[in-house]
């Protein structure tokens, strides 16, 4: 049975919006409207295929979900987001039904609207501070902001798209990106727009950046990143693709002999921690990075056309508690594991992980071993994983941050047998660009160190995205790239 | 997309192909690789290690053996086809110095990586003394090209087809225990020949490097896939190698970890025979014929 079948959340959103029959809404009409949930495949069938897992508001659900909205003056949830999109102003065209006008307004600050959409953290960010949130106690219950913002660049989408920008004339700089993540992409379309030449440097054989190796197809359809990299290309950016800086070519070769005015670097955080546990290089154990890279980037999740091999896993163990861990145990689920369970060493409530993935893998049948974390991957003759030794832990007294951090439980030692292993415990900052750029200046945790325009220590050089900011999100990535590019503009202004 | 300039079959399984790669081969250095790709769409990535380059002409050369699907489909290309996607140049390179007295221990396909190295070690003015090992004499490659590097060179074979009956390990001892031992030993081939190789100089306290093939995916240190424990610290050969101290590397860890896919890999391959895909097979004789009249070494 599945709760959120697209026919049924529609048709009752249809009954809704008739009952209201284009009266004016007061504000206790508004508060009283049901909040949409997000029409889903169901979770058994979705569970062992790569389609997009929420499909998205029908249009009915769309308008309910905007009535929904106060039109508050001081509009709080601006402030939660990251690129301060005017949401009452978007969400206002919504319930007229002016998707284009809609559309027109994320599009004044947000670049890729359907991928935050559907990747931001919501509940941390925009919708956190939503008045109607707090009027009925429940960030669940504020306007779904981020499955409107969707919906609004799907309609735009299967209309054929956003308009094109308007390139101004050449200006004769150039600029190089290095990176084609959310930062490097964001940067090009604003660089490129002043008429300057824009070049993105690029490792991979696709642009995305963790939008095609990281987060899965089944939460991020492929295609909407190839979108915006096509309409980057017919603005006139072009891509190196398999082009590594700093070993292909060194930054400062690109400013010095290559011709490049300036350069951001959007290179990101992709440099995957481990435990620090015994047993951690057994077969069988992957860092998150390798595992979704194999099912993503190289496609091995079609296993009769991809080249690449993934692990056959019966039982699998993910390690961490974000974003990463739960696409790391969806995917393994997908791609025929039979029990996949994810240790987190604190509670649910702690999670990092957007609300709506641990719903959805919950739903799907993934199981959580709450106040849990190995203490060592055990293997047997062959060098392979055969289990975990697993520590329990009970929460102790609130720390500095005001959490209560997990306090081991003495001998609650057990092995639970597994045969592979995901570690998901985040990424740190990769360090070659950094060392193979003399003068770049980076902190301990080799973050590129910026100033409040994202300038680094170089001149003529900027950095934004993971790579500054460590682990973030993609929304964060994109706030910062439009920062750096409004500096690099003026930058270029002024080099006249 | 890279061009493929020329080509030619060096044994039944090796190939050298001469890629147009102008980027790379203006930057790389000796012990650097590549990854190739032959499909960016389905394709795996494949690491080769950088034979040779020509920075004039912007080509470089790749020497490898096909063992699987990946380098069956590369071995297939012609030229004037071109290889979808090619990364590099990878990995640390070689660190070059005049050491004194350089033993260069290349085994199978591992002559070919060694051949940049092996050249690059005497242009820094190093006697250098080449071992070549192959199972038998149709797999010893690049002998013509080492002998015009090396003072010396001695080549085994497995079955005595060729050279001298034995393994790389035994030459190499006789050479440690001489009274002025190497000064430094390289060794690169399959990774038990590497270990047997840093087991044989151990004894004497040769330093020993080699340079590791694990599987590899991103190669941008991103991934992990290639890590190895090196002196009880987890390394990852793409960024903080591909060499490493021998006497220092887990071989046995690596080597199970090498075997992880190779069930999946093996039925890969026998499909590829079963399908009647391979035409490898029928282009042997034709492509060694070409081989021999362009004066490929053999
Ligand atoms: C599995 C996973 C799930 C996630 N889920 C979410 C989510 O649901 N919501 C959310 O908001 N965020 C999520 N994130 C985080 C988010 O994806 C990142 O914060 C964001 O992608 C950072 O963008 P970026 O542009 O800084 O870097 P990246 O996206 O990391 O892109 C950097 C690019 O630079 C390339 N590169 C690196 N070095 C070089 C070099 N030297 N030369 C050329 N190219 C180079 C890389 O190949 C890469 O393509 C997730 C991350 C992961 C790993
Ligand atoms: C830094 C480096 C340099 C290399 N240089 C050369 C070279 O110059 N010439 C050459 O012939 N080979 C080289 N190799 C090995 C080469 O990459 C593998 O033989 C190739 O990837 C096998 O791919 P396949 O699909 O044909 O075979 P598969 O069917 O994928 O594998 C066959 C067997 O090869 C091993 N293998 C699989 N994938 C890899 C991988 N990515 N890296 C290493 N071994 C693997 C496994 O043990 C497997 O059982 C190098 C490897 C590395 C890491
Ligand atoms: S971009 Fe993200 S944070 Fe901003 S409004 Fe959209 S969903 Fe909310
Ligand atoms: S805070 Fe909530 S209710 Fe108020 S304007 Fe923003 S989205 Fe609408
Ligand atoms: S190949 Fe991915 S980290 Fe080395």
């Amino acid at each position: 049975m599945n709760m959120h079948s697209a026919g049924d959340l529609g048709a009752k959103a249809k009954e809704v919006l008739a009952g209201l029959d284009g009266r004016e809404l007061g504000n206790k009409d508004r508060m009283a409207l049901p909040v949409q949930d997000m029409p889903c495949q169901d979770p058994l069938d979705r569970a062992r295929n790569m389609e997009e897992v929420a499909l998205g508001y029908a249009e009915a659900q769309a308008r309910i979900e905007a009535a929904r909205c106060l039109q508050c003056k001081n509009a709080p949830c601006v402030s939660g987001c990251p690129v301060s999109i005017d949401i009452p102003g978007f969400i206002a065209q919504v319930a007229k039904g002016d998707y284009h006008a809609a559309a027109d307004v994320i599009r004044k600050t947000n670049l890729l609207p359907a991928i935050c959409g559907r990747v931001c953290p919501q509940e941390k960010q925009c919708q956190a501070p939503c008045t109607l949130g707090k009027a009925l106690k429940g960030v669940d219950k504020a306007v779904q902001i981020g499955r409107l913002e969707r919906f609004v660049a799907d309609r735009e989408r299967a209309a054929g798209g956003a308009p094109m920008p308007r390139v101004a004339a050449p200006t004769g700089k150039r600029v190089a990106v290095i990176g084609a993540g959310p930062a490097g992409l964001t940067v090009a379309a604003d660089v490129r727009r002043e008429g300057h030449e824009v070049v993105i440097f690029e490792a991979f054989q696709k642009p995305g950046g963790v939008m095609v190796y990281g987060i899965p197809e089944f939460r991020l359809p492929k295609a909407i990143v190839r979108e915006e990299a096509e309409k980057l290309e017919r603005m006139g950016v072009s891509f190196e693709l398999n082009y590594l800086v700093g070993r292909t070519r060194p930054l400062s070769a690109l400013l010095e002999e290559d011709g490049f005015d300036a350069a951001f670097v959007g290179v990101g955080a992709g440099l995957p921690k481990f435990m620090g546990i015994p047993g951690e290089n057994l077969v069988g154990v992957f860092s998150a990075n390798e595992y979704l890279t194999r099912a993503n980037l190289m496609r091995a999740w079609d296993r009769d056309r991809a080249a690449t091999p993934i692990y056959p896993s019966k039982r699998v163990a993910v390690l961490g508690g974000g974003n990463v861990a739960m696409d790391s145990a969806r995917m393994a689920l997908r791609l025929g594991a039979d029990e996949v369970h994810v240790l987190y060493r604190r509670t649910r409530d702690e999670m990092p992980a957007r609300a709506e993935e641990v719903a959805h893998a919950i739903e799907e049948g993934i199981v959580f071993d709450f106040l849990a974390s190995p203490t060592e991957v055990l293997g047997d003759e062959k060098g392979a994983v055969r289990g975990l030794r697993v520590m329990s832990y009970e929460l102790g007294e609130p720390d500095a941050s005001g959490r209560r951090s997990p306090v081991a439980i003495d001998g609650s030692e057990h092995d639970v047998p597994y045969d592979t292993v995901i570690v998901a415990v985040g990424n740190e900052s990769n360090p070659l660009l950094a060392k193979t750029t003399p003068g770049l200046a980076v902190d301990k945790k080799g973050h590129v160190l910026v100033d409040e325009s994202q300038k680094s220590s170089l001149d003529g050089v900027w950095a934004g995205g993971d790579i500054v900011l460590g682990a973030a999100t993609v929304i964060l990535a994109m706030g910062e790239g439009r920062r750096a590019a409004a500096a690099i503009n003026e930058y270029l202004r002024a080099k006249d | 997309m890279n061009k493929i300039v020329s080509k030619a079959r060096l044994s039944d399984e090796v190939f050298r192909i001469e890629v147009e790669a102008p980027n790379i081969a203006r930057e790389r250095k000796a012990g650097q690789f590549v990854i190739v790709q032959t499909d960016t769409e389905w394709g795996e990535r494949v690491p080769l290690t950088i034979a040779d380059a020509d920075p004039h002409r912007g080509t470089v050369t790749l020497i490898f053996q096909t063992v699987g699907v990946s380098t069956h489909r590369l071995a297939e290309l012609e030229p004037g086809q071109s290889i979808e996607a090619m990364l590099g140049p990878l990995g640390n390179p070689t660190h070059i110095e005049r050491f004194g007295h350089a033993v260069c221990v290349g085994g199978g396909i591992g002559v070919a990586p060694m051949h940049p190295i092996a050249q690059a070690l005497k242009q820094a003015g190093n006697k250098v003394t080449i071992i070549i090992g192959a199972r038998t004499k149709d797999l010893v490659i690049l002998e013509d090209e080492m002998r015009a590097i090396a003072d010396e060179l001695i080549v085994v074979t497995d079955d005595g087809s060729y050279g001298r009956k034995a393994l790389v390990t035994e030459p190499l001892k006789e050479l440690c225990g001489a009274e002025t031992p190497p000064d430094i030993v390289v060794a690169i081939g399959p990774p038990v020949m590497m270990k047997f190789c840093a087991e044989a100089t151990r004894p004497f306290g040769v330093r020993t490097l080699a340079s590791l093939n694990t599987i590899m995916i991103d190669g941008t240190g991103m991934c992990g896939g290639c890590r190895v424990s090196v002196g009880g610290q987890t390394k990852f050969v793409c960024v903080d190698g591909p060499e490493f101290d021998a006497h220092q590397v887990d071989w046995d860890g690596m080597l199970l970890r090498l075997r992880a896919y190779k069930s999946q890999e093996d039925a890969a391959h026998k499909a590829l025979h079963d399908g009647g895909q391979c035409r490898l097979d029928a282009m042997a004789d034709d492509a060694r014929k070409k081989a021999e009249a362009e004066g490929g070494s053999r």
